[in-house]
């Protein structure tokens, strides 16, 4: 979990210890600065900006898509669905649109055809001497055509007589006479037979899709034209009726397959909800729930597996809690068996001590020694008993309202002596208001405590400087000496039990090598953070960040864990003192 | 200062250096080995105050502890080794004033003994009003409508400090400085505990105090009418 180099500006790291580590002694070197972070500060992940209502419904269908998987499966089965009927419909109804227009056009050419013969046979008789004769023969010859009737259905006919751009219907210049296109006639006297598709008015003012088919007829008289209008409204109603019959069944089926994906995806999807709710319960504590074993299928088979597991689990977690009680039990009895005899000691040896002005050179010292140690003795014990009951997780938190600028107060009374000795100075800032957190005041006042006594004892005799600032999530302290700071790395390791910077330096102030550790399981206990900063040269910081209110997740600092750099004022009063202690 | 003592403890060396230590000072000691002979060594030595170790053969410290308080108000002070609050907070809930964690100075051991016996001394004829109780100081006794409720001297001095100042709040490290005798004091879990035992006696409903208040985030104060 070490991360040297992360976010670091100049020749700094940052390194995250893991709760496990603690413990802290250092010793000066000339090497960039570290920081260790306990655990990494989380950067504030919250959407920057004000999302409009309208944003948030897309948003909500989209959670609810990533998050349903029979919304999916359902969705995908539709969309696939209509794909492939709409592919389907399109080429059915094209086919079959094809199929009428192609009968209908054959059953046209053929009376078309029928009826150039019928005019033909008509003409040929006529005495081209008399043109009266001609007209005439025209008019009875379409009136005949007309009524003639045939395969192709109901039609028109148009007959044109003369040449080129000059030719005149024959029944006169009517609505149906100029239905017909002129690109239409253009081919026909061209001398071609042919058809063509047109939306045209046929006389009653309703545009009509009609299939116009048009051939010139041969005669030695003149020329002659001969057109057969079909109406195709007939057929555009039967293709009307089959169109909606098969977008409706199109419709229908693209429901039937959606309902149907729906349904199994309910029924494969119900399982896995089941054993996610069945984990849930069993996260939160509630370790004899198990999953209904129906039959023999796959989900049973998946019910079965999971129960296995969340029995095998079961058995684990009352094998380790009852191991924890038995552990807090030992400690416990262990904590009463080691403490009686001390109290003893103790008292014996605070007697000596007190005498031991009466008693010879030799033994008056052996007093002295035996009284020291068995202070060592007494912390040591004290802070390991500490430690085996949070190994144990028998730690427990006792949290009140409390004002930390009064508890920092109280410890900066308590440990005034020990600095006044190492002749360290402890500057206190604190705000103007008071910085209330439901914590456990003893706990605090021990991390406190033993950050003062830590930093007084690193920090040369130089001023300690500590902070107290909060805000409406978290409170912090700050604990700076102007020591001889951490060596790269350092920072990470001052957590971890027993361990010293410097196996050579003197024990100082007869700390136990515990006090961090215990500090950091405190801060860990809080739901806090512990962390440090140092600079070979210039010292070290410690921030104990907590959560406002019990529970609450931490998301920033109140206080940087770097230090600012130093104003004019403190930098003199470093100097100052610097100079007074080489002196 | 005189004064008797009946240290309850099964280990034979501590309470002999206990002995060493309270004679030192001027106290007449006075031991039992077990909680099941504790109770009549009680009612035959009559001591001013009582040592009690809370892990005992026989009947558990807790148990001595709370025969004790049964039928005397005498001070009790606990020797535990035990820190945890779940075990301070029972005992101190079982009738004990104050408590000393194992291994203590021997000067710790007598301030605290000395604390305890220093109640009840020199005071002046005064009178105090605290709710609707009447307290008379110099003869020790608290009523409400004439009727006495019975206190020991703990949640006396507790009440009284309280009532002196009407207006002040008490955080709760004062109150440990003025009625327990504690300078730097840390433990506010005495107070709360014995807030809470002087409530169940003084209090009509102790869920609604109307006699000892609680100023969230501070402490106490007395209420007024």
């Amino acid at each position: 979990m070490q991360d040297p180099g992360a976010g670091s500006v100049s020749p700094s790291s940052i390194a995250s210890t893991p709760p496990e580590r603690s413990g802290r002694r250092r010793a000066g070197s000339v090497s960039p600065s570290s920081i260790a972070s306990t655990p990494p500060e989380r950067s504030g992940r919250r959407r920057a900006g004000s999302l409009s209502r309208l944003r948030a419904v897309p948003g909500k269908l989209r959670r609810h898509w990533r998050r349903s998987l029979q919304l999916r499966v359902t969705v995908t089965t539709v969309l696939l669905c209509g794909v492939v009927v709409l592919v389907i419909g399109l080429i059915l109804l094209t086919q079959i649109r094809d199929q009428i227009l192609g009968v209908k056009t054959t059953a046209a050419i053929a009376q078309s055809t029928n009826g150039i013969r019928y005019a033909q046979s008509q003409l040929a008789a006529v005495d081209p001497i008399n043109g009266d004769d001609v007209r005439t023969t025209l008019d009875r010859t379409r009136l005949q055509l007309t009524e003639r009737g045939g395969p192709a259905g109901s039609f028109y006919v148009v007959m044109f007589t003369g040449a080129g751009e000059e030719a005149i219907p024959v029944a006169g210049l009517n609505a149906l006479a100029l239905s017909v296109p002129e690109t239409l006639r253009a081919e026909v006297r061209n001398g071609v037979q042919s058809y063509q598709l047109a939306t045209v008015d046929l006389g009653n003012g309703v545009p009509v899709t009609t299939l116009l088919v048009g051939s010139p007829i041969p005669s030695s008289i003149d020329d002659f034209e001969l057109y057969y209008l079909f109406p195709l409204d007939q057929e555009q109603t039967s293709l009307a009726l089959i169109q909606g019959t098969v977008v409706l069944s199109g419709l229908a089926l693209v429901l039937l397959v959606g309902a149907i994906g729906a349904a199994v995806a309910r029924h494969l999807v119900r399982p896995v909800r089941a054993a996610a709710r069945t984990a849930e319960r069993l996260a939160s504590g509630r370790l004899e729930d198990r999953m209904q074993v129906r039959g023999e299928d796959d989900m049973a088979v998946l019910a079965t597996s999971f129960n296995d597991m969340a029995a095998s689990l079961q058995l684990q977690i009352r094998q380790l809690e009852q191991l924890s009680r038995l552990q807090q039990r030992f400690t416990s009895d262990v904590s009463h068996e080691l403490r009686t005899p001390l109290t003893t000691v103790r008292m014996a040896a605070d007697l000596l001590y007190a005498a031991r002005e009466d008693f010879p050179a030799a033994v008056a010292r052996s007093t002295e020694l035996l009284q020291a140690e068995v202070n060592r003795f007494e912390a040591l014990l004290n802070d390991l008993l500490e430690i085996s009951r949070y190994d144990a997780g028998a730690a427990v938190l006792d949290a009140e309202t409390t004002d930390l600028r009064k508890l920092v107060d109280r410890v900066c009374v308590a440990t005034h002596p020990v600095a006044a000795r190492q002749g360290s100075e402890l500057i206190v800032a604190v705000g103007g208001r008071a910085v209330l957190a439901e914590v456990d005041p003893r706990r605090v006042e021990r991390i406190v405590r033993n950050l003062i006594v830590n930093a007084v004892e690193h920090g040369e005799g130089l001023p300690v400087e500590i902070a107290v600032a909060g805000d409406d999530n978290a409170a912090a302290i700050t604990v700076r000496d102007h020591g001889i700071g951490l060596k790269p790395g350092e920072a990470a390791q001052v957590f971890s039990r027993f361990w010293r910077a410097d196996p050579s330096r003197s024990k100082g102030l007869g700390g136990t090598g515990l006090g961090l550790s215990i500090s950091l399981e405190d801060a860990h206990l809080h739901g806090g953070w512990l962390q440090a900063w140092g600079e070979p040269g210039d010292g070290a910081q410690f921030r104990l960040t907590l959560p406002i209110r019990a529970g609450m997740e931490l998301t920033h600092s109140p206080l940087p864990l770097v230090p600012e750099p130093r104003t004019p004022a403190t930098t003199a009063a470093v100097h100052a003192a610097q100079e007074a202690g080489r002196r | 200062m005189t004064g008797r003592v009946l240290v309850v403890d099964d280990d034979p060396a501590l309470a002999e250096m206990l002995g060493i230590v309270l004679r030192a000072e001027g106290y007449e000691p006075s031991f039992v080995g077990d909680g099941i002979r504790a109770l009549s060594a009680f009612r035959d030595v009559r001591p001013d105050l009582v040592l009690l170790d809370l892990m005992l053969p026989g009947a558990s410290g807790i148990d001595v502890c709370r025969a004790i308080r049964a039928e005397s108000v005498v001070p009790i002070v606990m020797l535990t080794a035990k820190t945890d609050t779940v075990d301070v907070v029972l005992g101190l809930e079982s009738g004990a004033d104050d408590y000393v964690v194992k291994p203590f100075k021997p000067k710790e051991l007598v301030a605290r003994v000395r604390a305890q016996l220093r109640r009840g001394e020199s005071e002046q004829p005064e009178s105090l009003s605290i709710g609707d109780l009447v307290i008379d100081v110099p003869g020790h006794l608290v009523a409400r409508d004439a009727e006495p409720i019975a206190l020991t001297p703990l949640e006396f001095d507790l009440l009284v400090a309280l009532a002196r100042k009407p207006r002040q709040v008490f955080s709760r490290e004062a109150l440990l400085e003025q009625v327990w005798g504690y300078r730097h004091a840390a433990d506010t879990r005495l107070v709360n505990v014995h807030v809470q035992r002087l409530r169940s006696k003084v209090e009509l409903d102790p869920e609604n105090p109307t006699v000892v208040l609680t100023v969230r985030g501070v402490g106490y104060r007395a209420g007024s009418r």
